[in-house]
C-alpha cells in the first residue's frame, strides 16, 4: 500500500542563522555533507576521489549544508541526529569547522562521538 | 434476522429519513445512520466476497477497523471505491455497490475457488505456481488473476468535488475525542495552553457512550456532555469532529484528513504543527481464531453493542458471546436489557469471577467456562455454533443455534500514531497487549519526548484508570509547553473487579487442519492460521517477511484487526515470546485518506504558476502554440490560418533567414554579478576567462560542475570594472543563481562578489535577420553598424525614448540584435519593432523555429547535446577552455583517465543518404553484441530537424571517433527495426565561414 512515508512528507523545521527564522522543511533544500575540502588540479586521483565522491552516511550525528531556499537564500550548516531527527543547532556556512558551543552540546547528549575529523 | 428495534439509538434522529439504494435495491435508514448500521437494520447482512476465495463476508466491526464492508460509492464523477460503510455516514439519494464479485453478490463464480482450490492456494502460492514458464506471468497469469482479485474500480471520470489543505499551528494537539482525549484537552486546556481536539466519528465521547458506568458521581453520557461544552466555551480550545488523525512525523508534524459533515470541501487535508501530541486513540477489539470466523453473523463483540446502543439495530434475536475476558460480558448484558436472546457465553477460560460474569449469571445467562467454538454453523450466514471445550482438538459437546456471534479476544491499544515516528512498543503479558513503552517515546528537534498516549491507547482499560492517566498526559503536556497546570484531582471512577484476560490465539488449541484452514485471521486478504504457520515452516521467520509471504495485514485495513492474532500464531509456531517476535512497521496513514485530499487544490490551472513573459498576452492574441519550459510558457510556433505547425516554423525561418523575424527571449536567465572580484569569481564559474573582457564586450562562457559535466552555456557581456551580466540558459537561470551563491557562500566566502537574478526584471527581445540593423534605426538610433557596435559587443540605446542594452550576439548565424528592456516597458518596445519592421514582412518566430537555426549553425543546446554526462571537450568545445587558467570548476574532474580517453563520443554533425530526418534520439549500430547479448552500439542523435533553409534532414550526434570520422556512413536504427544510413559531416550545416553575422 502507499504510504505517507518520511522522505514524501518533508517535516524538519530549521532556524536559519542569517536571516533567523524557523521554517519548514519545505522552504529549504539540503546541500549534502558539509565542511568539504575541495582538491582542484594539482591533487591525487584519490584525494580528488574522496572530496568528489565519498560522504559518510551514518546513523547519528551529523553535519549538512542547507540553503534556506525559499526564503533569504543563504546557505547554512545544520548539526543534527539523523536517528532521532534533534537538531543540535543551526550555524553560519563560513567556518572551517562547527563552532565548539555546538560540539560541546553534542557531547553532552551523545558521548563519545566523532564525525571524519570533529569529535 | 438483523433488524431495527423499535426505540433506542442514541445517534438516531427518527424524524428524518435517508434513502439509498444498495446494489440497485432501494433501503431506508435514518438520519444518523452509518451506511453499515443502515444495512444490518435492512437485514444486509452479506456485503461483499473476500478478496482471494470470494467467500460470502459481512460487517464485522463498527469503526475504521472493519475489513469487509468495502462499498463502491457513488457514480460518475463523484464515484469513489472502497469506501467503508462502518465509517461513512448515510446521506439521502447514496447509492452503493458492494465490490469484487461476478457476476453478483448472491451468485458469485470467483467462490469456485474457495470449494475447488482453497486447499492449494495457501500462502506463497502465487510465487510458487505461477514462476515457470517465465513468460506465462506477463501474458496469461497476471491477467487472469487480476481480473478474479482485486477490490474496487478505479473511477473513470473527472472528480467534480473540491478539496483543500490546511494548515495550523497548536501548543498541543489531542488525537482522539474519546473521554481520555476529552478529560487531556480539559487539563491542557484550564492550563492555558492552545489545544486542537480531533475525533475522527460524528460523535464525542468515544466508548464510553455504550459501554456506561459513572464518572464522578454522573452517568458517563452527562460527563461527556459536560465536558465538550466546557471545552467549547475555551477560547484557547478548538474541536473538530471527523478529522481523523492519520500521521505523526518528524518534530511535530500530525496529518489530518477531515471528511466533510456536507458542507465545503469534500475532504480538507490537514498539516498541523503541535509541540506536543497526546494520543487518545483509544484500542481495536481482538477477533478470536476459530473455525468459520469469517461467516456473515460472527461480528466483534463491541461492535454488537455498539450497533444495539447507537443505532437500535439488532444483529441477531439469538446472540451467542464468545470471549476470553470480561468485556464481552457487557455485550452479552447490554442484549439482555433490550430484550435479546443470549443462549450461552462461552468463555475459554476456566475461571471468570468478575462482577460482569456475576450480572450476567444473575440475568440467567448460561455461562460456559473452559469452552470454545468448534465450528459455526451455517452456509453463507450463521445459522448456530457447535462448541468443544477450548483445551481439547474440537470434540463437539454441543449445539447452540443462534444468528449472531459475538466474539471477543481481547483489546489492543492503538499504537500507530504513537509508533509512526518512533516510539517503541513492549509486550504486556499480563494484559496481552503491545503498549506504548514510554521510556522510548518518539523525540521532537529538541530531543525531547512529543507524543505522549493517553488512556487505552496506552493500554489502560478500567474507566478510572483512563481517567487518570488522561489527566496525567494533560498534565505532562501542558508542563511541556511552559504551562502551569492547577492541580486539580483526576475525574474517577468506581473500579470495577475484573478476572485477567486469557490469550487465546486459536479456539480450541488443539484445533486441526481443517479447522485451522478455516480460521481466519486477515479476513480482507484471506490469510488463516494455516497460512501463517505454513510461512513460519518454510522460514519466514522474520515477522516483516512472513507479512509479505502471506500478505497478512497488507489490505486496506492494514491489519487492525489481524496483526497482533497472525504475530501470536507466528510466535507460537516459531516457539518465542510475542515480545521477541516483534510488530510490523507501522505506516501512515492510520487509515486511508483520498488521493484528491493529498492534492488539495493543487489541479487543473492550480496545478503549478505558470510564468509570463511580459508579452505573453501578446503571443497569446496572436495565436501562439505553447511549449512548456520549465514553469515558463513559450510560443512554440505561431501558425497563422491553413498552416500546420510545421508549415509555421518553415514559414518563420524563411522569413528570419531571408529578412527580419523577432523573438522573445525573456526567459533566458539574467545573472549580475558584481564586485571588485566578480571576474575572478567568473574565471572559476566559467571554463573560459572573464576577467580579461572588456566593458562594452560579451564573450560566450560553458559552466561546468565540479564532475567535469557541462550545465549551463551563455553569453557573458561586461558591465563595467566591476559589474558582469552573465546570461543562463531559461530552465538554468534558478539552479545556476543557487549554484553561484554555493561556491559564493560555502568555498569563497571572503570573496567581494554579489550575485542577483535578474530573470523577471528586464525582458529580452531578440531582433533577428539580414534587416535587423534597419529596424532598429528606424526607432531613432543609429550606431549599430559593424564599426561602432561589433559582433560580440553591447551599449546601451534609447529605442523610441526607451532606455534598452542592445547586445549584438548571435543564436541563429545572422546578424542579430539582443535587446534588453525594464520588463514593464517590454511591450511597448515590441509593439514598436514589430511596427518598424513592417515593411520588411518582420514576423515572430518561437522555439522550433530558434532550434532550427542554431543547429544549422552547430551551436549545441544544453539538454540536448548534454545529458549530465557530456563535457565540454566532447562537444569540440577547447576553444571555449582555457589552458592558462590553473583552476576553473571541473578542471580537475576533466583530466580523470576517462574523461581523456579517445573512447569518448563526441559532436558530430549528421547528414542521411536520402535526405530523410533522423529519429530523435536514435542511436548508431555497431558490430557485435555486449554481454547482455544487446547490438553494440557506436553513437546516438541528439537534435534532428528538418531545415527548411537546406530542403534536407539534418541532425548532430555523439560519434565514437567523432570528427576523425568525417566522410563515413554509419546505420542509425529505427523503432521498427529498419536502418537510416547517415553521412558523419561538420555540424556547421550552413554559411560555415560566418560570412551572414559578418556585415
Amino acid at each position: 500500500m502507499a504510504s505517507l512515508n518520511c522522505r514524501v512528507c518533508k517535516m524538519l523545521i530549521l532556524k536559519c542563522p542569517y536571516c533567523g527564522a524557523s521554517g519548514e522543511e519545505t522552504e529549504f533544500e539540503c546541500g549534502g555533507e558539509a565542511h568539504l575540502k575541495r582538491f582542484g588540479p594539482g591533487s591525487g586521483d584519490d584525494e580528488f576521489q574522496g572530496y568528489l565522491f565519498d560522504r559518510v552516511n551514518r546513523k547519528g550525528v551529523h553535519f549538512e549544508r542547507w540553503r534556506h531556499s525559499s526564503g533569504c537564500g543563504k546557505w547554512f550548516h545544520a548539526a543534527r541526529n539523523t536517528e532521532t531527527l534533534e537538531i543540535y543547532g543551526t550555524y553560519s556556512a563560513q567556518v572551517l569547522e562547527p563552532p565548539a558551543e555546538i560540539r560541546e552540546k553534542i557531547s553532552g547528549k551523545v558521548p563519545g562521538w566523532s564525525w571524519r575529523e570533529f569529535s | 434476522m438483523s433488524t431495527r428495534l423499535v426505540t433506542g439509538g442514541r445517534f438516531l434522529d427518527r424524524s428524518e429519513y435517508a434513502e439509498f439504494t444498495f446494489n440497485g435495491k432501494p433501503y431506508r435508514g435514518f438520519k444518523g445512520d452509518t451506511i453499515a448500521s443502515a444495512l444490518l437494520a435492512n437485514n444486509q447482512v452479506l456485503i461483499g466476497r473476500s478478496f482471494k476465495y470470494h467467500r460470502p463476508r459481512g460487517i464485522v466491526a463498527s469503526g475504521a477497523d472493519e475489513p469487509n464492508a468495502l462499498l463502491n460509492l457513488g457514480e460518475g464523477a463523484e464515484f469513489e471505491p472502497n469506501q467503508r460503510a462502518t465509517t461513512t455516514e448515510l446521506r439521502d439519494g447514496m447509492i452503493c455497490k458492494s465490490q469484487n464479485h461476478w457476476p453478483s453478490l448472491e451468485f458469485d463464480l470467483g467462490a469456485l475457488n474457495n470449494i475447488l482450490f482453497s486447499r492449494f492456494l495457501p500462502a506463497g502460492f502465487y510465487y510458487k505456481m505461477f514462476i515457470h514458464p517465465r513468460p506465462f506471468w506477463k501474458h496469461v497469469y497476471e491477467p487472469l488473476i487480476r481480473q478474479s482479485a482485486g477490490l474496487g474500480k478505479a473511477p473513470k471520470d473527472r472528480d467534480m468535488d473540491d478539496y483543500e489543505h490546511f494548515y495550523a499551528y497548536y501548543d498541543i494537539v489531542v488525537v482522539g475525542g474519546g473521554v481520555a482525549g476529552l478529560v487531556a484537552a480539559r487539563v491542557a486546556g484550564e492550563a492555558g495552553a492552545r489545544v486542537l481536539v480531533i475525533e475522527q466519528t460524528a460523535h464525542w465521547g468515544g466508548r464510553v457512550l455504550v459501554d456506561g458506568g459513572t464518572i464522578s458521581g454522573q452517568p458517563a453520557c452527562k460527563f461527556v456532555e459536560d465536558i465538550v461544552s466546557e471545552l467549547e466555551s475555551m477560547g484557547n480550545v478548538a474541536m473538530r469532529k471527523r478529522l481523523m488523525g492519520a500521521g505523526i512525523y518528524d518534530h511535530g508534524y500530525v496529518l489530518c484528513h477531515e471528511q466533510s459533515d456536507g458542507h465545503g470541501p469534500r475532504h480538507r487535508l490537514w498539516k498541523i504543527r503541535a509541540r506536543r501530541v497526546i494520543t487518545a486513540t483509544g484500542a481495536i477489539e481482538r477477533p478470536l481464531s476459530f473455525a468459520g470466523n469469517d461467516l456473515p453473523g460472527v461480528m466483534l463483540a463491541s461492535a454488537i453493542r455498539d450497533y444495539a446502543v447507537n443505532y437500535a439495530v439488532s444483529t441477531g434475536d439469538r446472540t451467542v458471546v464468545v470471549t476470553n475476558n470480561d468485556d464481552a460480558y457487557l455485550t452479552a448484558i447490554q442484549l439482555k436489557e433490550l430484550g435479546l436472546e443470549v443462549p450461552a457465553i462461552i468463555d475459554a477460560r476456566l475461571d471468570a469471577g468478575g462482577e460482569l460474569a456475576q450480572k450476567a449469571k444473575d440475568l440467567g445467562i448460561d455461562v460456559q467456562s473452559g469452552m470454545a467454538i468448534a465450528e459455526i454453523k451455517g452456509r453463507g450466514q450463521v445459522a448456530g455454533v457447535r462448541i468443544c471445550s477450548q483445551a481439547g482438538e474440537g470434540t463437539v459437546l454441543g449445539e447452540i443455534d443462534c444468528e449472531a456471534v459475538a466474539m471477543s479476544g481481547g483489546w489492543s491499544p492503538v499504537v500507530h500514531l504513537w509508533s509512526h515516528s518512533g516510539g517503541k512498543l513492549y509486550w504486556d503479558d499480563k494484559s496481552a497487549m503491545f503498549r506504548p513503552d514510554t521510556k522510548q517515546p518518539p523525540t521532537g528537534h529538541d530531543g525531547n519526548p512529543f507524543v505522549i498516549p493517553a488512556g487505552s491507547a496506552s493500554g489502560f482499560l478500567s474507566l478510572n484508570d483512563v481517567l487518570n492517566d488522561a489527566c496525567a498526559a494533560g498534565k505532562s503536556a501542558a508542563t511541556d509547553v511552559g504551562r502551569a497546570v492547577m492541580d486539580n484531582a483526576a475525574p474517577h471512577s468506581r473500579a470495577c473487579k475484573t478476572a485477567p484476560i486469557e490469550p487465546v490465539w486459536l479456539m480450541p488449541q488443539g484445533a486441526d487442519i481443517g479447522k485451522r484452514m478455516k480460521s481466519w485471521l486477515d479476513f480482507q486478504n484471506d490469510v488463516k492460521v494455516s497460512d501463517v504457520q505454513l510461512a513460519a515452516r518454510e522460514g519466514f521467520e522474520s515477522v516483516e517477511h512472513a507479512k509479505r509471504y502471506t500478505t497478512l495485514g497488507m489490505a486496506t485495513d492494514q491489519g487492525k484487526l489481524s496483526n497482533i492474532n497472525g504475530l501470536a500464531i507466528l510466535s507460537d509456531s516459531l516457539n518465542q515470546s510475542i515480545g521477541q517476535t516483534g510488530t510490523t512497521t507501522f505506516r501512515p496513514p492510520y487509515a486511508p485518506v483520498s488521493f484528491a485530499s493529498i492534492a488539495g487544490e493543487a489541479r487543473g490551472p492550480l496545478f503549478q504558476p505558470v510564468r509570463k513573459t511580459p508579452m505573453h498576452k501578446w503571443h497569446e492574441d496572436n495565436g501562439a502554440s505553447w511549449e512548456p519550459v520549465g514553469y515558463w510558457r513559450r510560443p512554440y510556433a505561431y501558425p497563422r490560418a491553413g498552416e500546420s505547425l510545421r508549415d509555421a516554423v518553415n514559414r518563420e525561418i524563411v522569413q528570419t533567414r531571408n529578412s527580419v523575424g523577432i523573438l522573445d527571449a525573456s526567459t533566458l536567465g539574467k545573472l549580475l554579478v558584481k564586485g571588485p572580484e566578480a571576474g575572478r569569481f567568473l574565471d572559476m564559474i566559467y571554463t573560459n576567462t572573464m576577467s580579461t573582457l572588456k566593458p562594452g564586450r560579451c564573450r560566450y562562457g560553458l559552466m561546468c560542475s565540479e564532475n567535469g559535466f557541462l550545465i549551463d552555456d551563455g553569453v557573458v557581456a561586461r558591465i563595467d570594472e566591476n559589474a558582469f551580466l552573465c546570461h543562463t540558459t531559461t530552465g538554468g537561470a534558478d539552479s545556476i543563481h543557487a549554484h553561484m551563491e554555493e561556491w559564493l557562500q560555502c568555498e569563497w566566502w571572503s570573496w567581494k562578489v554579489y550575485v542577483a537574478n535578474l530573470t523577471e526584471q528586464f525582458a529580452q527581445i531578440a531582433v533577428v535577420g539580414p534587416n535587423s540593423r534597419k529596424v532598429l534605426e528606424r526607432l531613432g538610433s543609429d550606431g549599430f553598424c559593424r564599426e561602432e557596435l561589433p559582433f560580440m559587443s553591447w551599449k546601451g540605446a534609447l529605442l523610441d525614448g526607451i532606455k534598452t542594452r542592445v547586445y549584438r550576439i548571435s543564436f541563429s548565424g545572422e546578424l542579430s540584435y539582443e535587446i534588453a528592456v525594464p520588463a514593464k516597458k517590454a511591450q511597448m518596445l515590441w509593439d514598436d519593432l514589430i511596427e518598424a519592421g513592417g515593411e520588411f514582412g518582420i514576423a515572430p518566430y518561437g522555439t522550433e523555429a530558434l532550434h532550427v537555426m542554431r543547429a544549422e549553425k552547430g551551436f549545441i543546446m544544453i539538454g540536448d547535446e548534454t545529458d549530465g554526462t557530456v563535457i565540454p571537450q566532447d562537444l569540440n568545445l577547447h576553444w571555449a577552455i582555457s589552458k592558462k587558467k590553473e583552476d576553473y570548476l571541473g578542471k580537475r574532474a576533466q583530466m580523470r583517465k576517462h574523461m581523456i580517453s579517445p573512447d569518448r563520443w563526441r559532436l558530430v554533425g549528421l547528414e542521411t543518404v536520402d535526405g530523410s530526418v533522423l529519429p530523435e534520439g536514435a542511436y548508431a549500430i555497431a558490430d557485435g553484441k555486449n554481454c547482455n547479448g544487446q547490438r553494440n552500439t557506436q553513437g546516438r542523435v541528439t537534435s534532428t530537424y528538418y531545415s527548411p533553409t537546406l530542403g534536407r534532414g539534418i541532425a548532430m550526434g555523439l560519434v565514437h571517433g567523432g570528427l576523425d570520422r568525417i566522410g563515413e556512413i554509419i546505420d542509425f536504427q529505427k523503432v521498427d527495426g529498419t536502418v537510416v544510413p547517415a553521412k558523419i559531416a561538420n555540424p556547421l550545416f550552413y554559411d560555415s565561414e560566418g560570412e551572414r553575422q559578418n556585415v
